[in-house]
């Protein structure tokens, strides 16, 4: 049994910890959030300096090529950190696209600039709330994108757009590349529950765009490229649980109430064990995930959701328990533990919810026992 | 980062699955044998080849073995539908680490190799009535009597006692110090007079459990393990050891495969309650529970497989195996609407399998450290978390507040 990280990636999760402890303090987290802006660039360009959106990009693209574990752990320590970066919009999802469905000239052109950090890219899907499927898309795409997306995390400061379309062939959606920085794309930034991270609607005029993958093949690439995002979300899910339930500890350990540490009360010890035990179980459902993502497994819808549901639900736990056990400070703009409950429902939500993840998990159990 | 054996385990692997496989008894065999002949039969067969116990050393009945290697031969063993050998848990996960620490060398020549064969059976009589969760708030009584001590007063949840040939006992030897300090480890011939054991009727209906009785009965002074008034220290070596021979959260066969495989079969509106979004998410969820627990194993084994210590991990499995068992037996009974109710212990239905994890669940959230029991033991031994200031500390046992007032 070797269901573990090696001591290298142990060591890329210490220098990762290291970095993010001196460069995106909750200090910085609490800038993005009050200052408006659309991110860091300092911290951006720190981070791909290091090469962590070059993680698993080929060598042949100027990427490291590393793997989908190393992938895991660095994802793992920024949403510890609760990083105000546009990572996972151009990393799990836009580079996922590209390397997934992107022809040698699509890779050839955005794989490189994707790696160095020189370019950002994202993926627009929701267009209104409530679920986005083939029927509810309006959209029109090919070579030429017209319609609106709202919102689209990091449009403001993205280059281009996985935008997924409909379609009158095949599963009804295509997926196309578009330029963000032409005059047929408008971007208007939105207020969210998480202004540490940015958002927008964005409007398509008869953009120009070229077609990412096959027409009418779309709704199936989306669905793939979700399943490749999900352990990546999780991941930084399970980072902000365990940090959550730390900070949670600490002020518990901390905090004096009729005589004795707060923390001594079984009210709060078994709150805390709850969330540890959460946090486990979406953890060991993390490496279950990493291991499908990285192996290319025939498992990965399974593996994808569970671990997307067990980390939807235990950082949630963690980031509402954490304010709770901070009882009114915790409630207070002045105390960090916003950051958390903030995050983990834009993280929640961002690449379908927990009742869709759910119900995922059941239909592709379905599709193995008919298998 | 992947789910298989290094070349040794490997070899390991083949080694113990030929050897099970060429001398699992057969059903000819096992035929006319109860239970415990079964077990026995099994467990001896194991001991006189070396695959007992392999973890212990040669000379009590093992071979020196791995953890990782016992984690193998428990996988290959599982595969075979061979007699089943929980009926020695107590006796080799509990009382044979205990008699390993503070038994006399002599000692533990005598009973540990039995104890690995099978040939004595051992029993833990630990809970009192007056103390479960509190162990140490234990009652029964030892007084010094020459080379003897005489016991009287009563245990409770005794598992096996009516087929026990030895049992390990805490008893209060001395009322007058702080109730820690006022105690004594022990181990006796459950055949010893004086001793009755009455089986305790749970609300399942089935009798798991004994309440045992002692009257004037005899043990001698060299059965002692430990010093006079340090029993709670030797019982605490027994008890680290129950965390860890408790592990899953019982319901037998009603886990997620089987609530599924019924969500298929019941309808809901005249359709599969299975198409049902409500009944997706509550799978989908015992589905992560298992899924997380089971990967869970895989990273403490991982970490035997290295020769490493496992990580607390592993302590989640009871606190999170046994709510998740009840609250999918209810929903299972619940599917099947008002024929749910129905069950007869016979019954071969396979839907009965609900309502028999149903009513037998509750004990096993009580069972070897209640649920909160099990938070309290994540808070403070893994996270860290003080103790709950107490009452009972530094003041006689006879001062301590009790239930009954006296």
């Amino acid at each position: 049994m070797n269901f573990e990280f090696t001591e290298e990636q142990n060591l890329l999760r210490e220098q990762a910890r290291g970095f993010l402890q001196d460069h995106c303090s909750m200090k910085v987290v609490r800038e993005a959030l009050e200052n408006g802006a659309p991110f860091n660039a300092d911290l951006w360009k720190k981070v791909t300096e290091m090469g962590w959106t070059s993680t698993v990009i080929p060598e042949e693209y100027d990427g490291l090529g590393l793997s989908y574990l190393e992938l895991s752990v660095i994802a793992d320590e920024l949403g510890r950190a609760v990083a105000p970066l546009p990572f996972s919009s151009s990393v799990y999802l836009a580079t996922e696209a590209i390397l997934a469905y992107g022809s040698r000239s699509q890779k050839e052109t955005w794989l490189p600039k994707l790696a160095s950090g020189e370019v950002i890219g994202t993926f627009a899907m929701a267009e209104a709330p409530g679920q986005t499927s083939p029927a509810s898309l309006s959209t029109t795409g090919g070579d030429s994108v017209s319609g609106t997306k709202i919102p689209v995390a990091d449009a403001e400061i993205a280059d281009f757009a996985i935008v997924v379309t409909k379609s009158d062939t095949g599963d009804g959606a295509s997926l196309s590349i578009v330029e963000l920085d032409q005059g047929s794309v408008t971007k208007e930034s939105v207020a969210t529950i998480d202004p540490s991270r940015s958002h927008s609607s964005v409007t398509f005029n008869k953009a120009n765009a070229e077609l990412l993958g096959e027409d009418g093949a779309g709704w199936a690439a989306t669905q793939n490229i979700l399943n490749r995002a999900a352990p990546l979300f999780a991941w930084e899910q399970a980072g902000g649980s365990d940090a959550a339930l730390e900070m949670a500890k600490e002020y518990a350990l901390g905090r004096y109430a009729f005589g004795r540490p707060i923390a001594s009360y079984q009210a709060i010890k078994h709150k805390l064990a709850n969330m540890y035990v959460k946090n486990t179980l979406a953890r060991s459902n993390c490496y279950y995930g990493a291991w499908a993502l990285n192996t290319d497994a025939a498992e990965l819808p399974v593996a994808a959701a569970t671990s997307r549901v067990a980390a939807i639900q235990a950082y949630y736990f963690a980031s509402k328990e954490n304010i709770q056990t901070h009882g009114g400070m915790g409630f207070t703009w002045e105390f960090d533990c916003q950051f958390h409950y903030r995050r983990a429902k834009l993280l929640s939500v961002n690449i379908g919810s927990e009742g869709q993840w759910q119900d995922k998990l059941i239909s592709a159990i379905e599709q193995q026992n008919a298998a | 980062m992947d789910f298989n054996d290094s070349p040794e385990e490997a070899k390991f692997r083949e080694e113990a699955a030929t050897w099970l496989k060429a001398n699992i008894p057969s059903s000819q065999d096992l035929e006319g044998l109860d239970f415990i002949q079964q077990a026995k039969l099994w467990q001896k067969k194991k001991a006189d080849a070396g695959w007992a116990v392999i973890r212990w050393p040669q000379e009590y009945g093992g071979r020196g073995a791995t953890a990782i290697e016992q984690v193998i031969l428990n996988q290959e063993e599982g595969k075979l539908n061979a007699p089943n050998t929980g009926m020695f848990g107590i006796g080799q996960g509990m009382a044979a680490p205990t008699m390993m620490t503070w038994a006399t060398e002599e000692q533990k020549l005598r009973y540990l190799p039995k104890l690995a064969s099978g040939e004595e059976v051992w029993c833990q009589l630990f809970s009192e009535p007056a103390g479960g969760s509190d162990l140490a708030a234990l009652r029964t009584k030892a007084e010094r009597d020459g080379d003897d001590w005489i016991i009287n007063g009563q245990k409770i949840w005794t598992s096996g006692a009516q087929y026990s040939d030895w049992g390990i006992i805490v008893l209060r030897t001395d009322p007058n110090m702080p109730k820690h300090q006022g105690l004594s480890y022990f181990f006796l011939d459950m055949k010893s007079p004086g001793i009755e054991i009455k089986p305790i009727k749970q609300m399942s209906g089935a009798s798991g459990f004994n309440e045992v009785y002692f009257t004037d009965v005899r043990v001698s002074d060299a059965q002692r393990l430990g010093e006079v008034g340090q029993g709670w220290q030797v019982a605490l070596t027994t008890l680290m050891n129950e965390r860890a021979s408790i592990g899953g959260g019982g319901g037998g066969g009603a886990g997620f495969r089987s609530a599924m495989a019924l969500a298929e079969k019941m309808n809901i509106d005249d359709r599969p309650a299975i198409e049902d979004r409500g009944v997706r998410a509550k799978l989908a969820n015992w589905y992560v529970q298992e899924s997380g627990l089971k990967f869970t194993g895989y990273r403490s084994m991982t970490a035997l497989s290295r020769g490493e210590i496992p990580g607390p991990e592993n302590s989640i499995g009871k606190l999170v195996g046994a709510p998740k068992s009840q609250d999918l037996a209810s929903f299972a009974i619940d599917l099947m609407e008002q024929a749910g109710i129905m069950y007869t212990a016979e019954s071969e239905e396979v839907d009965s399998l609900f309502q028999s994890a149903y009513m037998s669940i509750p004990g096993f959230r009580i069972a070897g450290g209640t649920d909160e029991i099990m938070a309290n033991i994540i808070a403070e031994r893994v996270l860290g978390l003080p103790q709950e200031p107490r009452v009972d500390k530094g003041i006689p046992f006879t001062d301590v507040p009790t239930s009954s007032g006296d």
